[in-house]
Formats: structure tokens, sequence, C-alpha cells
């Protein structure tokens, strides 16, 4: 976990790379997640609706984001978290997932961190855009 | 072009089961390595009652809803012509393994841009546990793609 002490704005989260996204990742995911849109999975299915291929759930990118999260500070201390799909997310991309310090604030004498967060493929096109407010304590 | 009338339209409220083996599987499906999210000796050491409902896996809760494309029904969308825009969760305690959580739906805004080459759908979701606590709220927008 973080030292939140001595946070600053500015400050890097510990960025991670997961491995290129596979047909068997996106199975995963949609059994998992109980997201059955055939446009992720069913290549006959996206073909007919004019794809060249099926495409990652944008919401796998998101829950990679929030492994980055929870990778820095403790769950419960998130109190807020959203993003904004971009781009889509193709078969074979590896997903970088990167945030900084972008506020440092208090509420109701909680102190708190606004993140910037993003994932990116190995071309370095940002895919998901998002943020997240974190409690520091 | 969508039917703007829907706007403020609430759907009947629904619970799902937040199930041990689910989110274990849902771990292994982001890569989830963190114990505390598939060993419940891990997550009762770290001070959890149980395996904690990861941040995204409310959205995918809120698919157990008894008909989770009652939104594209009713607004008869075309599911091939469906992206997600955004996707934001504000959070108000945590959930576990073995609560039962409600969902109740509203669709707060529908818009359009580009001339209509594009609309967008905004869904609210009120997420509350079995003892009526306040979990979270999730805001999410769909994108139709017309053209």
């Amino acid at each position: 976990m973080a030292d939140l002490q001595n946070l600053k704005v500015g400050d890097a989260l510990p960025a991670f790379t997961t491995d290129p996204i596979s047909r068997l990742t996106l199975a995963l995911y949609c059994g998992a997640s109980g997201d059955h849109n055939p446009m992720h999975v069913d290549i006959d299915f996206a073909r007919r609706g004019g794809s060249p291929d099926v495409f990652a759930h944008g919401m796998l990118s998101m829950a990679y984001l929030g492994r980055l999260l929870t990778n820095w500070v403790d769950q419960r201390q998130i109190r807020d978290y959203g993003v904004r799909f971009t781009a889509i997310t193709q078969v074979g991309d590896a997903i970088t997932c990167s945030g900084t310090v972008t506020e440092l604030f208090e509420v109701a004498g909680e102190r708190r961190a606004r993140l910037a967060l993003q994932t990116v493929n190995q071309h370095g096109q940002v895919k998901l855009s998002g943020d997240a407010v974190v409690a520091l304590a | 072009m969508l039917d703007k009338q829907f706007i403020g339209h609430r759907f009947a409220p629904f619970s799902a089961d937040v199930e041990k083996g689910r989110l274990k599987f849902f771990a292994k499906a982001i890569g989830q390595t963190d114990a505390v999210y598939t060993d419940e000796a891990a997550a009762r050491a770290a001070g959890h009652p149980g395996l904690p409902v990861p941040p995204t896996f409310l959205f995918c809760l809120e698919m157990e809803a008894p008909n989770p494309g009652a939104i594209r029904d009713l607004l008869d969308i075309d599911i091939a012509k469906v992206l997600h825009g955004e996707q934001r969760f504000t959070y108000h305690r945590m959930a576990y393994a073995g609560d039962t959580l409600s969902f109740e739906q509203r669709i707060a805004d529908i818009y359009d841009k580009k001339g209509g080459l594009l609309e967008f759908v905004v869904r609210e979701t009120r997420v509350t546990n079995q003892r009526g606590e306040h979990v979270a709220d999730l805001h999410g927008i769909t994108v139709v793609r017309h053209g």
C-alpha cells in the first residue's frame, strides 16, 4: 500500500500492463461479468453487424483500472470512480493502467486525493480516461 | 430517434445475491491476484466480514435484472449499435459475498449529438443492501450509433 501521508500532486500510482487481451480473456469476462453481449465473443454476430471482429468489454478495462486503485489503497477508501470509454479496446491489445494525483483536498474532515486515470494500448492510444477520489486515511 | 418521453422512467426494483463463487470467477477474469478478493481467510485478516465486491462488480450485478435488456427493449435499441460511453460509481459502503443487493434504475436523460447520429441514454442506479443501507450509486451512459 502507498505512503499516503506524504502524497503530493503529480505523484504516480504504480502502473502495470496486462497480458494481451485474448478471446479467452473476453469469454471469461463474458461469463464472470454476466455481460453476454455477443459483440464481445461471437465473431459471426460481430461481422453480421458490420464489425470486422469482436472487441473488448469497456468494463473489463475499467476492472483493470480498479485493480490499479485497490493495489494502491484499501478499497474501503475509494469514494468515487468513473471513466469515459474513449476508444475501443481490441483483441490483442496489452493494456497499461496508470494514474496520477491531481488534487489534494478535504471533505467533512476527511483528507482526500483526486486521481486522473487512464488505460492505453501498446501503441500508446488512450482507451479509457477516468478519475477517482480516495480517502487518505 | 429515441423517445425522450422516457426521461425519468423508473424500472421495477430488483435484487441480486452476491455469490462467493462468482466473485472468485470475476477475480480470475480480470487478472486479480490480491488474495483479499479470492480467499476468505485473507479477506477476514484484512478486516472484511467476507469476500468484498470489487469496485466495478456492482455493474455486473446490475445485469442480474430479470430482463438485463429492459432499457434497450423500452427504447427499441439494437444491441449491435450500442457502445458503453461512460460509467461512474459513487461508493457509500462496502458490499460482500452473502449480501443481497437491491437495484433501483431510472433513465436520467436521453440526448443526441451530431444531428442524431449519436444518441445517449443516461441511467442512474441506486444500490442498497439487505439492511436498507445505501451501498452505491451508479451512473452509466450508453451510446447508440446510427449510420
